[in-house]
């Protein structure tokens, strides 16, 4: 009884520590998302500018799809340029940038593209609708859509050029058959 | 408080609109009759994803409440609770209920507060078990008496204590 006691203690720790080496590895922010790996969503918005703004429109291209609102700081400022120069940079090569603003006032979304010089299409989502078809839960998100129409990679927290670099410029390479 | 009555005004305002729609094609036959019980329902078993440890009921940011119009209108379009709840569960995962599925790895939050009890219990009655006196064991009253000596030396022990 006496030996059994003395193992029984380190015994019952384990599978906590064993819990936690996993938990402590994990990032809590990360939620996996459901989309990855399957047909993006269609959605119809319109443009601050009044264009229509939708999925189907960019088929065969490689689609950066960019959740912003303009109080996300500091995230949504510091990925704003990232995605106009990557916009600017791979447009011609068949990539296109498209960006939602959820969760915000239009005039500050307004300003907010003003100050960034935002050359891309981008579009309020008034009803949300769009925002939850994507499982969106926070911003900035981002989702890289294949020339297929297939989600690829979801990206949470602000997009940086290794994001191009590693998750939008290698899927160019691939035929949109 | 002007918060609330707009938010009421617009919870009738989508509801209208609802109805409208539901009229303008033709009257399916859920249609109508949602009740807001309902949408409330399936909203509180919701994880609010904007929050922490909020339902889409309880909730009173601007998303939980676009969930809630989502809701409304799909029950309105004649969704069955389940369909409205898999149509979240597709775009969040598992994650957005909260109440998490009896299966896969999610057994192990349902069953261990039950191990946990049975193991427990296990525990406390083997261990107790050699807490009652054996049957051959000695009678307190045939223990060895506390002698003179004794009683001296606790005395000393407890005047020194109190100092």
């Amino acid at each position: 009884m006496k030996i059994r006691a003395r193992w029984l203690i380190p015994l019952a720790a384990l599978p906590v520590v064993g819990l936690l080496a996993y938990g402590f590895r994990t990032d809590p922010r990360a939620v996996p998302s459901p989309l990855v790996g399957r047909p993006a969503p269609a959605f119809t918005l319109t443009s601050f500018e009044g264009a229509p703004v939708s999925l189907a429109g960019q088929q065969g291209k490689v689609v950066v799809l960019n959740f912003w609102a303009s109080w996300c700081y500091p995230a949504c400022y510091e990925e704003a340029p990232v995605l106009e120069a990557g916009w600017r940079r791979l447009r011609e090569q068949g990539v296109v940038v498209l960006g939602v603003a959820i969760q915000d006032k239009e005039p500050a979304s307004r300003e907010f593209i003003r100050r960034f010089g935002l050359t891309f299409p981008n579009a309020p989502d008034p009803a949300g609708r769009t925002s939850i078809d994507y499982g969106v839960y926070g911003v900035p998100e981002t989702f890289v859509i294949d020339r297929r129409g297939m989600i690829r990679r979801k990206h949470v927290g602000a997009v940086t050029a290794a994001v191009f670099r590693d998750w939008v410029e290698p899927l160019l390479g691939e035929s949109p058959g | 408080m002007n918060r609330a009555i707009a938010e009421r005004a617009a919870r009738a305002v989508a509801g209208l609109l609802a109805l409208a729609s539901v009229l303008g094609s033709g009257g399916e036959a859920a249609g109508a009759t949602v009740r807001e019980e309902e949408v409330q329902a399936i909203a509180s078993q919701l994880r609010c994803v904007v929050c922490q440890n909020l339902s889409v009921a309880d909730s009173p940011s601007e998303m939980a409440g676009q969930m809630r119009d989502l809701i409304r209108e799909r029950l309105v379009a004649g969704d069955r609770p389940a369909e409205v709840m898999a149509y979240f569960v597709e775009r969040y995962g598992d994650w957005v209920l909260l109440s998490p599925p009896a299966r896969g790895l999610n057994l192990v939050l349902w069953l261990a507060p039950f191990a946990a009890v049975v193991g427990g219990l296990a525990l406390v009655l083997t261990r107790t078990r050699g807490w009652r006196r054996r049957p051959g064991a000695p009678e307190r009253e045939t223990l060895p008496a506390v002698g003179p000596g004794d009683r001296e030396r606790l005395a000393a022990e407890l005047e020194r204590l109190g100092d």
